[in-house]
């Protein structure tokens, strides 16, 4: 009984006194309950599409909280997709094992990107990762027995039969991989130092090497988390699409989890993940109604996004409800005069 | 012999656009990568004024870079200029303005295939080879840029002002010399570069809304091949990639569709062995 009073009393400190969580906690209710409910099959598989991509985005996103702008995102998502469909069709594997297998292709991209990563930084890392998703569609032209070539490989099998169960796999494989990314980068834990270390090396990489930090092992680390989830997004993306073309390693795909993550607020894992369900969505939506200016639309809102509301729109929000304490920095609800940790005045 | 002459032919065309976004990168100090998507835009344009609406060639072509160049600068001056300082931001607005263009002009022509009429028609025998004439042109126009940015930047005063904000922006700007000026006028040169090239090789190619992506991509090999920031290793560079395209395009059964990734693997192989490029200076700040 007093268990349940000590994790009541945590759930209630911890997320019901800070509106931003409070928001998170509807928002993953919202996404188990309409699964259950009688929606239209197209916006169900929307959200699995978003639930995807969302992984996808939360992985650019460590990156960039390790201040390794990654312009290639593509070849891990495109890495995991390929190696899903390729494995699942030419070998007959069942989907449990080529998701998997398809996170360890990234994970080997992510350790080939960092060879030329760990010597460069800012903008010509960035330069030499937008050339990573051109060479691996190079190297799917010149197998067209194995990958398909321009063809791409189709015909894959699905995660599940019934669309209720995708919906839920992909969301449960969202939320877990959100999760253990956000931990990652979470500068406050007190268990991991992973968190404060990337945020480091993002701010000053020198510093953090005189500090004593063995920058290359967790630039390294960072690499490897972002392949291995992007790889996952990758290889579900394969077995929802059913078809795997080399339009996964267009620039086009490198480009998307970084307008989502920047919608949404780059920087916080929690923040790209809120940008891809909104953009996606939305998005989603133009392409009922207005499909020719689609993309205009959407690129002239990522500009304006970026130039006036540079923090992404989860932050936004976040500064409207919340107030951190001047006094122990603890997060407050914007309408409280005292903080409610340590009582100082919050105005 | 028919991979030098187009090697030669392509290595040119590739160092004018190569030299363009150099210039940019050495006084502005940004990654401009919609550097390129103006090189399209003119050819919508070049393409509207002369295939659509019937001017005279030349006029056209005049008028397309002039319309060009002018919504480039804009461009710069409202969205870039702003964010100069933070250099992944303006790589993010950049790759977001770019695509912007290519969807405008998506929703505007669609993504059919485009032809222009050349300036010159027919062709000549060069040492066995048939090369067009229109190609022969641009080679001519894109050598003539070449020498003259060359003689501009040596000579002339701003060229000088380009050349020492390259070196070093703090001093510059205790030298009396407005930082932000140069800029502007060395992404104007860039641009201007850019679309001229484009003219030039719009009739040799198609016209399509994602005509942009190779030339940025091979533009950014060349550059970082080069050093960001040095003119000469941008321009020796060109050539060694556009040799290595067209040895690729006329050796392997395949080569039409893994030239870019040749080019790309040939960038990270020596960016390897150099990581400061073939004449790069090593930059203390921005280096490991």
């Amino acid at each position: 009984m007093s268990y349940i009073r000590i994790l009541y009393k945590i759930f209630e400190l911890d997320i019901l006194a800070i509106p931003g969580r409070d928001m998170a906690l509807v928002g993953i209710v919202f996404l188990l309950l309409i699964g259950i409910t009688p929606i239209n099959p197209y916006l169900l598989n929307t959200l699995v599409f978003a639930s995807i991509f969302a992984v996808f985005a939360a992985s650019w996103d460590l990156l960039y909280f390790t201040g390794q702008l990654n312009l290639g995102h593509g070849a891990f998502f495109g890495i995991g997709a390929y190696v899903s469909a390729v494995l699942s069709s030419r070998l007959g594997l069942p989907v449990s094992v080529t998701i998997p297998l398809g996170a360890l292709g990234g994970i080997i991209i992510g350790l080939i990107i960092c060879l030329p990563a760990l010597r460069l930084r800012g903008p010509y890392l960035a330069i030499v990762t937008l050339a990573v998703p051109p060479i691996l569609k190079g190297i799917v032209f010149v197998f067209p027995e194995l990958t398909g070539g321009e063809l791409g490989i189709f015909g894959l099998p699905s995660i599940s039969d019934s669309p209720i169960f995708t919906y839920y796999f992909c969301l449960a494989v969202m939320l877990i991989s959100v999760s253990i990314m956000w931990k990652l980068t979470d500068t406050k834990s007190r268990i991991l130092r992973t968190g404060i270390i990337f945020c480091a090396i993002r701010e000053d990489e020198i510093s953090a090497r005189t500090s004593g930090i063995n920058t290359v092992k967790y630039k390294v680390l960072a690499f490897v988390v972002s392949g291995f989830f992007g790889g996952i997004a990758g290889g579900l993306y394969a077995h929802t699409m059913k078809v795997v073309g080399t339009s996964t390693l267009d620039f086009l795909f490198s480009v998307y989890p970084l307008i989502w993550s920047i919608f949404g607020g780059a920087g916080t894992i929690y923040g790209s993940v809120v940008g891809t369900y909104i953009l996606y969505f939305f998005s989603s939506q133009l392409l009922i109604y207005v499909p020719e200016v689609r993309m205009v639309i959407f690129t002239a809102i990522i500009v304006i996004m970026i130039l006036f509301m540079p923090e992404g729109i989860s932050q936004w929000i976040r500064g409207k409800f919340e107030i951190s304490c001047p006094r122990c920095k603890i997060a407050n609800s914007a309408v409280r005069k005292f903080c409610r940790i340590c009582d100082a005045p919050l105005h | 012999m028919q991979f030098i002459i187009s090697g030669i032919l392509v290595g040119t065309a590739y160092a004018v656009l190569a030299i363009g976004f150099c210039l940019i990168w050495g006084a502005a100090r940004i990654v401009y990568l919609t550097y390129t998507a103006f090189y399209m835009l003119t050819a919508y344009f070049f393409y509207v004024l002369c295939t659509l609406i019937g001017l005279n060639i030349f006029l056209a072509a005049l008028l397309s870079i002039i319309i060009s160049t002018l919504i480039g600068i804009a461009t710069y001056r409202l969205c870039i200029e702003r964010i100069r300082g933070h250099e992944t931001i303006v790589i993010l607005v950049s790759i977001a303005l770019a695509f912007f263009f290519e969807e405008g002009i998506r929703s505007i022509f669609g993504s059919l295939f485009r032809r222009v009429p050349p300036f010159i028609s027919g062709y000549q025998e060069l040492l066995g080879v048939r090369v067009l004439n229109q190609y022969i042109l641009a080679f001519g126009v894109n050598l003539a840029l070449i020498i003259g940015l060359w003689l501009f930047l040596s000579k002339s005063k701003i060229g000088l002002a380009i050349r020492a904000t390259s070196q070093d922006r703090e001093i510059v700007s205790l030298m009396g010399i407005s930082e932000k000026k140069v800029s502007a006028v060395a992404v104007t040169l860039g641009i201007g570069l850019g679309t001229v090239s484009s003219v030039m090789v719009a009739p040799i190619y198609v016209v399509e809304p994602a005509m942009w992506v190779p030339p940025i991509a091979m533009v950014l090999a060349i550059v970082v091949l080069g050093g960001l920031g040095s003119l000469k290793g941008s321009l020796i560079a060109a050539y060694i990639l556009g040799f290595s395209e067209c040895a690729v395009v006329s050796y392997l059964p395949i080569g039409t569709f893994v030239k870019g990734a040749v080019a790309l693997l040939v960038m990270i192989v020596i960016l390897f062995l150099r990581p400061e490029g073939m004449f790069g200076v090593n930059f203390e700040e921005e280096r490991l």
